[in-house]
This record gives structure tokens, sequence and C-alpha cells, in this order.
């Protein structure tokens, strides 16, 4: 690791003015700075601010430094949610890293993560060795030529299928974004990631009210049971009344999105669908549209619709026939 | 050339296994540094090694557990730390302890303080899906099946005791 300064911020104002690279859990930042990754000057500790509280009496408020294994924990937070933390990491993982941290987590592209390898994210201009080489945990929705990498959070995609917001706060106030329209697909800039500007803070994130997303699930498939990333994972929200979909939330990501990848289309396949496995799978088929898979993961198109069946399957057990 | 952060080192005091322990560390010290080469854990690691044979120092903070394993850096630790050195009490084993040995919860060790820990940690707030709360917590030598068992033997016997306790009420 680099040598570098620490400080502790005592105020969010001390936050705005550092140019310290802020410092929640350390679980992303401090394990890429042992890789050399990244090699921030300055390091901004910022766990004493006020950016704590669950608040679930109107949508939902997670405050950004509230840690991953709390909000998990903390009753009524829609399940889509809860399953999506609490299938991410470990334990410990959970007990350390905060929800401001874990959208800002970094790609786990394995030629990101080593410096003596190419890396377009990394390094601008430098070249993709994961286009023609090893790249079975890429993206196959929403790459390009310069980057097809995976954005890997869970919780970001059940927040994004079910429109939360992020707050940021700058020395120029405050403002409030759609999480969706927060992240960056690489395009020809892989190295922006998302629309956090420079010394801006997450302070918090809100999950508007959305009465049915009680009947919500998180499904992750991935190579091991536990504390593992996802090849391919869905959050899904279902109306269902009568015996049928009235409306749906579906957003896929995990292993399989340069970022959290919302599914209207999918979405609008399923209103008025019958609770069958095969309107299921007929609604989910349009999931892979615009796909590009790689020479390593073409099975993540069958993997993706898949998912989404298998999440659908999930919520309306029981009541299909 | 990258411009070099300077090195400040930073005055900390470490609360571990109820002692306090006040520190100068290089901002990049990790808290199992701290432990292991800074505050000479060596006595401590002694009375681990009768615990459960001789095994690296983990730890766990004692508010919930943490894994120093990963890269906790010192200087931004704020509670209480306990590690398996402080679980036990003079001579007698913590009852996860107990229940490692007696059902056979490792074979080389090397993985077994912090499994001792995060199994502290399980067997505290009654988790209902141990697998995946201890997922964390790998070892090389697959005893699994037997770390399983001895949270499970644990579990029983603080149920038991809390049934005790309030009957005695
Ligand atoms: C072994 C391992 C397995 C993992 N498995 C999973 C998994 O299965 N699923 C999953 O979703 N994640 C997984 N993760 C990622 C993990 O969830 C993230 O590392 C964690 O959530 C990051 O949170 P943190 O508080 O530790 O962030 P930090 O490491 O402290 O910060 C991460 C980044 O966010 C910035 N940042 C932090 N807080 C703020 C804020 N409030 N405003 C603006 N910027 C901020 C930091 O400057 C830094 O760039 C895994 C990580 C590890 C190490
Ligand atoms: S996929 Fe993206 S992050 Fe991975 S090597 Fe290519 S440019 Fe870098
Ligand atoms: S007992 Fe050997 S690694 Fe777990």
């Amino acid at each position: 690791m680099r040598p570098f300064e620490l400080t502790r911020a005592a105020t969010v104002q001390d936050a705005l003015e550092s140019t310290g690279a802020f410092l929640a859990g350390g679980t992303t930042l401090v394990d890429l700075m042992k890789l050399d990754v990244l090699t921030p000057p300055c390091v901004l500790d910022i766990n004493d601010l006020p950016l704590r509280g669950i608040s679930t009496s109107d949508g939902m408020r997670f405050g950004a430094l509230e840690r991953m294994a709390d909000v998990a924990a903390h009753p009524g937070v829609y399940p889509a949610i809860s399953k999506a933390l609490v299938l991410s990491a470990s334990q410990q993982l959970r007990n350390m890293a905060s929800i401001g941290g874990n959208l800002m987590q970094r790609t786990r592209c394995s030629y990101f993560r080593d410096v003596t390898m190419p890396c377009n994210r990394r390094v601008p201009g430098s070249g993709c060795p994961a286009i023609g080489g090893t790249n079975r945990m890429h993206a196959i929705l929403g790459t390009s030529d310069a980057c097809v990498a995976t954005h890997a959070s869970d919780v970001a995609v059940a927040l994004v299928a079910l429109d939360a917001e992020v707050v940021l706060t700058s020395a120029d106030g405050t403002r409030t974004l759609p999480l969706r329209d927060f992240y960056r697909v690489p395009g020809s800039t892989p190295e922006v990631e998302n629309d956090l500007r420079a010394g801006e803070l997450i302070t918090e994130v809100y999950v508007p009210r959305l009465d049915w997303a009680a009947t919500s699930t998180y499904v992750k498939v991935r190579d091991r049971q536990s504390y593992e990333f996802a090849l391919c994972s869905a959050a899904v929200a279902l109306d269902v009344r009568d015996g049928r979909i009235l409306d749906a939330r579906v957003a896929v990501g995990g292993g399989v999105a340069t970022v959290p990848w919302r599914l209207t289309a999918v979405e609008a396949a399923l209103q008025g669908a019958q609770l069958t496995e095969e309107a299921f799978a007929d609604a989910a088929s349009v999931a892979a549209e615009g796909a590009h898979p790689l020479s390593g993961n073409e099975f993540k198109t069958t993997l993706l619709t898949r998912t989404i069946v298998r999440a659908l399957l999930e919520l309306t057990e029981g009541s299909h026939r | 050339m990258a411009i070099r952060g300077k090195e400040i080192p930073v005055d900390i005091s470490l609360d571990i296994n109820g002692r306090s322990e006040p520190l100068s560390v290089d901002p990049g010290v990790t808290l199992l540094d701290a432990l292991r080469e800074r505050l000479g854990v060596t006595g401590r690691r002694r009375k681990a090694a009768t615990a459960a044979s001789a095994a690296p120092a983990r730890c766990t903070s004692t508010v919930s557990q943490c894994s120093p394993a990963l890269p906790s850096l010192a200087a931004t630790v704020r509670r209480p730390v306990t590690t398996v050195e402080g679980l036990s009490t003079g001579d007698e084993l913590h009852p996860v302890q107990r229940a490692f040995v007696d059902q056979d919860a490792l074979q080389c060790g090397f993985c077994t303080s912090g499994q001792i820990m995060s199994a502290v940690a399980a067997v505290r707030e009654d988790v209902s899906d141990v697998r995946e709360f201890m997922s964390g917590n790998l070892c090389r030598c697959s005893a699994y099946p037997n770390i399983i068992a001895a949270i499970k033997q644990a579990s029983e016997q603080a149920a038991a005791d809390t049934r005790r306790a309030d009957a005695t009420v």
C-alpha cells in the first residue's frame, strides 16, 4: 500500500471541503489500495458523520453510513432489499460495509484489480483484455467495445427495481437522483462510472413507498451458495390480483450487466399475465434483447431469462397452476 | 510522478479485551497487524493454543463480528475489540470453545480462532441460518459439519441457561 494521510471528518462540512477519498467501511477502498489500484494521497474517514438512521414509515430512508447488516435486519424493509443484502458478501463484510459504499463499490473484473494488466477503466485508453480474454464473469448487457465489466452490487439491483433515489450533497447544495440514472454504462469512457461529482457525498438512499413491494424478492445465482458474487441476479416485485399480474418491477444485474439493469420491457410483458410458468417464460424472453454475449459467457442469455422466471415462480408460489 | 501522501502516524487507543492500548500507528496499518505485531499478542496466543490448538490471532468486535483478515485500518477502529484470547476466564473455556473441543470442530486449527469468534456472534445473535452467517470463515480442512455441530451445542446450552435463569427468577 502506498503511504497516505488519514484524517477524520467531524462534520459533513469537513467532508465537503476535503479532497481526501471518503472511507466508510473500507471494504472496497482499502482492498483496492492494498492492490495499488487506488492510490489516494489523502483518505478521509467519514464514519463520525451523522449519516445514519433507517426509517420505514413513508417509503424507506437509509442513511449512507448505515451498515448492510443493519439495513438487512431492520423490520419492514422491502424483502427484495433485505434479501439482496443478506445474499451479499459475508456477515463480517456486511457488518462493516455501508450502504453508500456499496453503491460506490468498484467492479470485480480481475484485470481491473491487477495493475500489471491494461484496463480502460483503470487506465483510460490502455485496452480491455477481458473482451478477448477470460470473461465468464463479465457482462452481456450495457457493454461497449471499451469495457464489459459488471457492477457487482446486489442491493443496487433491488433498489433500481424499486425506483430508489440517492440524495447527494456537495458544497453547492443537495440534489436527488434516481439510482437508475446515477450509474453510467461504460460507452467510450468506462472510467466514468456514475454521476457523483468530485467532493460530492452520498448522504441518503430513499425508496418511495410501493404498497405491493411486500411481494418482492431477489434471486441470486452463483457458483457457490454463499460468499460469492452473482453470475446473474434478479429483483422482482409483483402486484397480483385475482390470479393476474397488474403491475411488475424487474431489474437484473450482478454478473450480467455493466450497471443495475431495469427491464421495463419485461415489466410491460408481465402486465395482465396469468400466473403460469409459460406466461413468465414468455415475458422473460425479451430480457436478453440487445445482449452481447462474449466468448466465455454465452450461457448468460439463457441464465438471465431463467433467473427472472425463478424469481417470479418464487414470488407466486402456491398461487400458480 | 504520482504525488505521494505523507505518512503521518496517528495516535490511537484500541480497546482490546477490556484493556485500553494506546498506540501510534501509520495510517496503513491494519487492525490485524496492530494486534499481532504491535501489541505483541504472543501470551494471548498461547492461551488460544490451550483452547484450540495453535492459531493466529483473529478477533471480533464485541459489538458485532468484524473481520481483521479484511483490511480494517487500526486507526479507524472505534469499537471495543475482543480476540479469542479474551473469551475464556482464567482456565475456564468459553462455552463455545468448550463446544468446539467436544465436537472436534477443527483439524489443523488454522481457522479456528476466527471460527470461534464468528460462532460466539452466531450463538449470541441466535441466528436462524448458521451456514450463511458462518460462510465468511473458510476452513481449508473442511471441518464444517463439526463446526455447525459445535454451534448447535453452544446454542442449545445458551437456551437451556436462559430457561434455567428464567425459572429461578
Ligand atoms: C470478499 C468480498 C466479497 C463481496 N461480496 C459482495 C457481494 O456478494 N455483493 C455485493 O453487493 N457486494 C459484495 N462486496 C462488496 C461490498 O459490498 C463493498 O465493498 C461494500 O459495500 C463497500 O462499502 P464500504 O462502506 O466498505 O465502502 P468503502 O470501501 O469505504 O468505500 C467504497 C467507495 O465508495 C466511496 N464512498 C463511501 N461512502 C461514500 C459516500 N457516503 N458518499 C460518496 N462516496 C462514498 C469511497 O470513497 C470508495 O470509493 C464484497 C466485498 C468483498 C471484499
Ligand atoms: S472489462 Fe472493463 S474493467 Fe475489465 S479489463 Fe476491460 S476495461 Fe478493464
Ligand atoms: S481446521 Fe484447518 S483450516 Fe479449519
